[in-house]
This record gives structure tokens, C-alpha cells and sequence, in this order.
């Protein structure tokens, strides 16, 4: 056995940093979270480019099948950069339910396309009842056309075409087909817009049936989790070199134990996130036994930490991390989206005991 | 100890019942979310009218406009206060921390001259204490103050000033004597913010908004005679305002936390959870339990903190205590709401299907400044280990 990454998986991930680093500073980060769609085409095609578009899907159709440990490492590296815009709407949930449910003729007219970096898309699945259990989902498609709305749909205005978890199946609908209506809502990340989506009979293809959806979802929502560890990196990062240079009572503020002990916090949430995360990626990809668990712990315990290690990110910078100049609360306001995105940490909590503690009784009847 | 009201408490709380019935504005709904900066005014006249009826602040002595009320006359004011949802008085920090400090190291022409407008709220406070590299320790402030006849000249820079850019006035702490120790040589002025050489900057903060600023203090003239307490004996005095600040915040805030929960116990009934209401769902209900029950303790920490400054006349280190208590139980109130509200949390003012119009979101990242602001947590429990528990310095 050996828990760590491999010399290509070191090197995907120092070029990622490295290309984020330089793509997407915090400046253009910036810029692009204050535009409306934090949708930017030049750094679109760049993305392309690497091959980051096109990650773990098949060559057959332009992809680079690499593994889900890979996609981890580049939506880590992402997180940190706190890149915008629709990569993780486009990429990791569109392509990861394409990839799933589609017929080889889907995956061509629809994958292949994000795969190159052509389209953008999304996935809307959350209703009025903002329910992440997709029982609870109520739109139905009827006769080939919805009507209804998806709220909280992340980067739907971008959007080339949209994948609709309905009751009845999963459905795709063209961003301009007939009676479909795209809203912002507003919320507190600025750099993953959300949108309501309104349908009126609007004409839909159906792709597949909602049975193969969770491994797409359980994909997603590890690279979510893998998305809030680079974030909690990138706060550790700063607030570690903060403690180490601020100076009160003529002492750098780190030589404090409230305040380094507070550091150790962070990084003790960080490293273990991170390695729910690598597990996680690992699981999905060896499609083993605990996979769904395994993805469940991530996102349960990258939910709490994720806003804990900001919260001490902020607390240790003092005044300074109340400021909107400092990127701190930014990085904080992803991890309050993402922190519910996928269901929290009670629904994960929930998901995890309903494995092992109800699975576990029906082992002991069967004894 | 009892708790039951006296007839003199009846009485106080009849009047204020009659008075608030005829005079609490009805509008304030639609000022409620408006920024500061546009409801400011009104917030004025609302307070002015409050002064007219001698209920700004009355738990000041009688002869400077309050009512020398007794701590369960307080406790009644405030919670009157909230049952018609009056809106907030706009000069909280001349009213609760800079007003008390005036009329305890004041002279008798400073009280004079100062109180009455702060309670009317015609000349509005902020507090210049933390500068760049003088926050939690502020004694090592910079800003110097050196005398020219019968003038004081200020130089330097204040930072993290709240309401900097609406100060009339401003509580100054300055160096009048770089020549020994770092406690010794500070002096308080209150300075005019029209003075020449006086900059107002205003910072955003990370809610969006800029509720707090910088201010620059270029060769700003004040005259000596606006010094307050004893030159070189500014520390104690901006002690004296910074256990008011720890320590009687609290009573305000136990009704806006009260309102909070009373709120959340409303949305936990209609706001559905694995398809019942979350009301009924045991961990939301021991969550909102525990806050309900905590919101109560602070509460009782606070009246226990009030009788004992009522018998030692100040607020004594142990306001820490209370300043841990109720910023770090807005943060855990607030999170608790996010946990319920789930995705409909994150949602900002403005966006229709915000719930209460986005307050939730807001007060979200408004309260990781709680523990930051007036002494963050990490030194209010550096002053309980030293001060109260008189452990070691670890500092
Ligand atoms: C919303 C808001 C409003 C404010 N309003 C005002 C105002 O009106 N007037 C005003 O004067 N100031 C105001 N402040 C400033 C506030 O008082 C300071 O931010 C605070 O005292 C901390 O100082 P600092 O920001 O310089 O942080 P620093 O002192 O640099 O602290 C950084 C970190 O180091 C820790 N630390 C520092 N020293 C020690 C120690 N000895 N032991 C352990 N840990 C330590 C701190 O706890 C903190 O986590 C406001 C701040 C905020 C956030």
C-alpha cells in the first residue's frame, strides 16, 4: 500500500498550481467574480488547452482518462485558486452525469464538445424544497416538455445546454429552446453564480434514467470537497505566513499559543480533509465497496472544516480579515455555498450512519 | 435577590409602555435593510425624540438626562424596547461607552458641554483607539499629541474607526509622552472631526459595506482643555471606556439575540427537513435548545455583571467574560441558522426568495467580527487568565 501520490499525479497537481497561479491571480479571480457570469472565454480556452476540460473522460471522446485521484488534484489546485466561472458546473457535474447515464450518440453530440472546451454547461437538480435527496424531486417531464422551475442552479446563464434532474428521468434542454427563462439569484460566493430556471413548456431530450445518477453525483460532490481543501490550503497558507510577520507587543503574533495553536487547528483540518478527499477519489475510481461512504466522509467532514479553518483564518488576521481588500472572506463565502451544495455535513452524517449503522443491523439479523 | 417587579418598576415600565405607545415610529420596516448611510437621519430623529422623552439613556445619572434606572429598570427598558421593535438608537457608542466615560473622568464643563448632544444624538461619537500596529496592543500606539501653548498638535493614523465617517466627535487616545513606558505616556482627547488635517477614509468590510474607516490626522489643532482625565493618564481612561464597552453591551444584545431565536423557532415550524418540519427533528431541536438556553445564561451573566457595577460603581475586567460570551454565541447562532435555512441561507438582500430579506446571510459574516472587535477573543481570555484568575502573563 502506499497513500500518496504518484510522480505523475505530483506533477498534474505542481502544474495545475502552477497554471491556476498564473491564469487566474487573485486579481483576475477578482475581476471575473464581479462580472455577471464570472464566465471568462480566453481562460476558457486555456483550460482547454491543458486538457483540463476533458480529465477523466474517455479519448473516444477527446478526453484525457485520467483518474478520479487526478481530478481530485486539479479541483484542489482550482479551489485554491478560487478559480471562477463554470468549470466545476461544466466539467465535473455535466460531464460526470453525461458520462454516466448517455448512449455513446449523447456522449458524442454533448461530451465530446466539453471534453474540447466548445460548450459550457450545468446541472439543475434542487426545487423549492432545496432538497439534496433526489426523492424529493418533483418536476416531471411530460410528453417531451417541462414546466416548472430549478432554483440554486450554479452557472446557468453560461450555460450551452442544461442537464434536468427531473422525477422522471434526466433530461437535456437547449439554452435557447422554447419557454426557458434563466434568473440570477444572488448569493453569498461571488464567483459561482446561481440562477433560477423556468421552464414553460419547454421541449427537453431525454438522456437516461435517473438510476445511474448517483455516481455522477458522488463524483461531483467529492470534487466539491476536493475544491474546499485547496481553499483551506490557500487560508492556512496565508494566515501561517500572517502569524509569522504581524507583530503585537514586539512579537511576531504566531509566538502566541492562542494564536499557533489555532494555526495547528487549521492545518490538522486541512491535512484531514484532504485525505477523506484522496480516499475518496480513490474509492470512485476503484469503484470499491465504501465508495459512496468514502465520498460521504469527505464532504461531511470538509463541510465543517472548510468553515472552521476560515473562521480562524479571519479570527487570526484580526481587523485586517474583516476587510473586503483581504481575499479571506471570499474564500469564506465559497465554503458557506459549498458547505450546503451536496447536502452538509447533518445530511452526510445522515447518509454515513444510514451505512453504517443501518447496514450493519441487517448484517447482525442475518448472523 | 428577587425578581419580581416593585411597584416602582411597574411604574417605570407603565410610562415607557405609554410613551413608546405614542411615539415608537411605525415606518421603521421600510429603513430596516436600507445601508446606514440613508437611514442615518432617520435613526437621528428617532433618538432625538427618545432624549425629548428622557429614555435615551436611563441608566445615566438624573442631572445628565437619564433616569439613574436600576438594573431591573434597564432590563425593562430594553425589553419594552424590542416587544414594539423600536428601532436601534444611532449613537451607541457615545450613548453606551463614550458618554459614561465622559461622566466619569470628565470635568464638570466637559459634561456640560458634551453629554446633552450625545444623548440627542446632535453630535455623534466614534472611537479612535486601534491604529496599524496598535491593536491588541494598544498601548503601543503611535499617534502623538505635542503641546503648542494651548493647543495640542496630533499627528498619525487610527484605523477599524466604526461610524468613522459619521463622527461628529471622536474619542482619541494619543502619545503626549514617547519618553517612558508604553501604559504611561498615552493621553484621551476628544477631538472634533471638522477640525483641519482631520481624513476620513471609509474601509469596506467583508459584508460589502463600510461601517468602519481610517482616519488621518494631519497637524489637527485640539486645545488643551478637551483633554479627558488626567494627561498621561489616558490609559486608565480608555480602560475605563473599553470595560464599558465589554460589559454592557450585552443587555442590548440579549433582545436581538432573542429576537433571532424567537425567529428561528417560527422558520424551524414551516422549514422542512426529511419531510417533516425541521421543528420536529431531534438534532435541530437540541440545537435550538442549547441557544435558547445559552441566549438565557448570557442574560443572567449580564444582570449578575450589573449588580455588581452597581455596587463597585465600574465595570471591572470580568465584562471579558461577557464579551466572549455573546460574540461567540452570535457566531454559533448564526451558524445554526445557516444549518437551517440550508441553501436559502447563503442568499443575499435583495434576491427575492431570500428569507427575512437576506438578514441571515449578512449577519453570517457580520458576527466573524464580533470576536475581532472592541478586544478580540484572544486577549479577553489573556485579561480573565491574568486579571481575573490572576494567572501569569503569558504575553
Ligand atoms: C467590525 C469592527 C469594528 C471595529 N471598531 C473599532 C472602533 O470603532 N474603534 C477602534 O479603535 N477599533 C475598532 N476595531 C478594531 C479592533 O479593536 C481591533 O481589530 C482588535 O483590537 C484587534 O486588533 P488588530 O486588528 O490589530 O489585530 P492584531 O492585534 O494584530 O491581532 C491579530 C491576531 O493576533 C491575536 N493576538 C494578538 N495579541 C495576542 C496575545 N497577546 N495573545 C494571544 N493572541 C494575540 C489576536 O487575538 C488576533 O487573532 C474594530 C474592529 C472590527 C473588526
Amino acid at each position: 500500500m502506499q497513500f500518496g501520490l504518484t510522480e505523475s499525479q505530483e506533477f498534474l497537481k505542481n502544474s495545475a498550481r502552477q497554471f491556476f497561479a498564473g491564469e487566474c491571480p487573485s486579481a483576475e479571480m477578482r475581476r471575473l467574480m464581479a462580472t455577471d457570469t464570472a464566465y471568462d472565454a480566453v481562460l476558457w480556452s486555456k483550460l482547454a488547452d491543458q486538457g483540463y476540460t476533458g480529465i477523466i473522460y474517455p479519448e473516444a471522446y477527446g478526453g484525457v482518462s485520467l483518474g478520479k485521484v487526478e481530478l481530485m488534484l486539479l479541483l484542489e489546485e482550482a479551489g485554491r485558486a478560487l478559480l471562477p466561472g463554470p468549470f466545476f458546473s461544466t466539467v465535473v457535474l455535466a460531464g460526470s452525469v453525461l458520462d454516466a447515464v448517455g448512449t455513446p450518440a449523447h456522449k458524442k453530440q454533448y461530451l465530446e464538445p466539453i471534453c474540447k472546451g466548445e460548450v459550457r454547461s450545468t446541472v439543475a437538480i434542487l426545487e423549492a424544497g432545496a432538497s439534496w435527496n433526489l426523492q424529493d424531486i418533483q418536476l416531471g417531464a411530460s410528453n417531451g416538455k417541462l414546466n416548472g422551475e430549478k432554483l440554486f442552479v450554479p452557472d446557468a446563464a453560461v450555460a450551452d445546454f442544461l442537464i434536468v434532474i427531473a422525477r422522471n428521468g434526466i433530461f437535456l434542454v437547449n439554452a435557447e429552446a422554447r419557454g426557458l427563462t434563466i434568473s440570477p439569484m444572488s448569493g453569498m460566493d461571488l464567483t459561482r453564480k446561481l440562477y433560477v430556471v423556468r421552464f414553460n413548456n419547454t421541449p427537453v431530450e431525454e438522456i437516461g434514467p435517473n438510476l445511474d445518477l448517483a455516481r455522477a453525483l458522488d463524483i461531483s460532490t467529492a470534487a466539491l470537497a476536493a475544491e474546499l481543501v485547496g481553499g483551506m490550503q490557500r487560508t492556512l497558507d496565508v494566515t501561517v505566513e500572517y502569524a509569522k510577520t504581524r507583530k503585537q507587543f514586539g512579537k511576531p503574533i504566531g509566538m502566541f499559543q492562542a494564536v499557533q495553536h489555532q494555526c495547528a487547528d487549521m492545518y490538522l483540518e486541512t491535512e484531514s480533509s484532504r485525505s477523506a478527499v484522496y480516499y475518496a477519489g480513490w474509492a470512485l475510481e476503484e469503484n470499491a465497496p465504501d465508495a459512496a461512504t468514502a465520498v460521504s466522509i469527505a464532504k461531511m467532514y470538509c463541510s465543517d472544516a472548510a468553515r472552521t479553518v476560515g473562521n480562524r483564518g479571519i479570527q487570526i488576521h484580526g481587523g485586517m480579515g474583516f476587510t473586503w481588500e483581504n481575499d479571506l472572506h471570499l474564500y469564506y463565502r465559497r465554503a458557506k455555498a459549498s458547505e450546503t451544495a451536496f447536502g452538509d455535513a447533518t445530511f452526510h452524517r445522515e447518509r454515513i450512519a444510514s451505512m453504517v449503522i443501518d447496514s450493519g443491523s441487517v448484517s447482525a439479523k442475518s448472523a | 435577590m428577587d425578581l419580581n417587579l416593585t411597584a416602582e418598576e411597574s411604574a417605570f415600565r407603565d410610562e415607557l409602555h405609554g410613551w413608546l405607545a405614542a411615539n415608537a415610529p411605525q415606518d421603521w420596516n421600510e429603513w430596516r435593510e436600507k445601508p446606514l448611510d440613508e437611514s442615518f437621519s432617520y435613526l437621528r430623529a428617532w433618538q432625538r425624540k427618545l432624549h425629548e422623552g428622557r429614555w435615551a439613556a436611563v441608566s445615566w445619572p438624573k442631572e445628565y438626562g437619564g433616569r439613574s434606572a436600576t438594573l431591573m429598570q434597564q432590563a425593562l427598558f430594553w425589553e419594552e424596547m424590542a416587544r414594539v421593535d423600536a428601532p436601534p438608537m444611532v449613537n451607541a457608542l457615545g450613548l453606551g461607552l463614550i458618554g459614561p466615560t465622559i461622566i466619569a473622568c470628565g470635568t464638570d464643563a466637559q459634561k456640560e458641554r458634551y453629554i446633552r448632544k450625545i444623548l440627542s444624538a446632535e453630535e455623534i461619537w466614534c472611537q479612535g483607539f486601534s491604529e496599524p500596529n496598535a491593536g491588541s496592543d494598544l498601548a503601543g500606539l503611535q499617534t502623538e499629541a505635542r503641546l503648542d501653548g494651548d493647543h495640542y498638535i496630533v499627528n498619525g493614523q487610527k484605523v477599524w474607526t466604526s461610524y468613522g465617517s459619521f463622527g461628529d466627535w471622536c474619542e482619541l487616545v494619543v502619545r503626549t509622552d514617547p519618553g517612558v513606558a508604553k501604559h504611561k505616556g498615552l493621553t484621551v482627547l476628544l477631538v472634533d472631526m471638522k477640525s483641519p488635517g482631520v481624513e476620513v477614509r471609509p474601509l469596506r468590510q467583508m459584508t460589502g459595506e463600510s461601517e468602519f474607516s481610517e482616519l488621518f490626522f494631519r497637524d489637527v489643532r485640539v486645545p488643551a482643555e478637551n483633554t479627558l482625565g488626567k494627561v498621561n493618564d489616558g490609559w486608565n481612561v480608555a480602560m475605563s471606556t473599553l470595560m464599558y464597552e465589554r460589559g454592557s453591551y450585552g443587555a442590548r444584545l440579549h433582545l436581538i439575540f432573542k429576537r433571532f431565536i424567537t425567529r428561528l423557532i417560527e422558520l424551524a415550524r414551516t422549514v422542512q427537513r426529511n419531510g417533516r418540519p425541521a421543528a420536529e427533528d431531534p438534532l435541530i431541536r437540541q440545537k435550538l435548545a442549547q441557544l435558547s438556553a445559552e441566549i438565557e445564561i448570557m442574560r443572567f451573566n449580564q444582570m449578575r455583571a450589573f449588580s455588581r457595577i452597581t455596587a463597585t460603581g465600574v465595570p471591572g475586567p470580568e465584562g471579558s467574560l461577557q464579551k466572549i460570551f455573546w460574540s461567540e454565541l452570535n457566531q454559533r447562532l448564526q451558524q445554526i441558522a445557516q444549518e437551517l435555512l440550508g441553501s436559502y441561507g447563503q442568499l443575499l438582500g435583495g434576491d427575492p426568495h431570500a428569507i427575512d430579506n437576506g438578514i441571515w446571510s449578512y449577519a453570517y459574516l457580520r458576527t466573524r467580527g464580533n470576536t475581532i472587535e472592541a478586544g478580540t477573543s484572544e486577549v479577553q481570555r489573556n485579561i480573565i487568565g491574568h486579571f481575573v484568575l490572576g494567572l501569569p502573563r503569558s504575553y
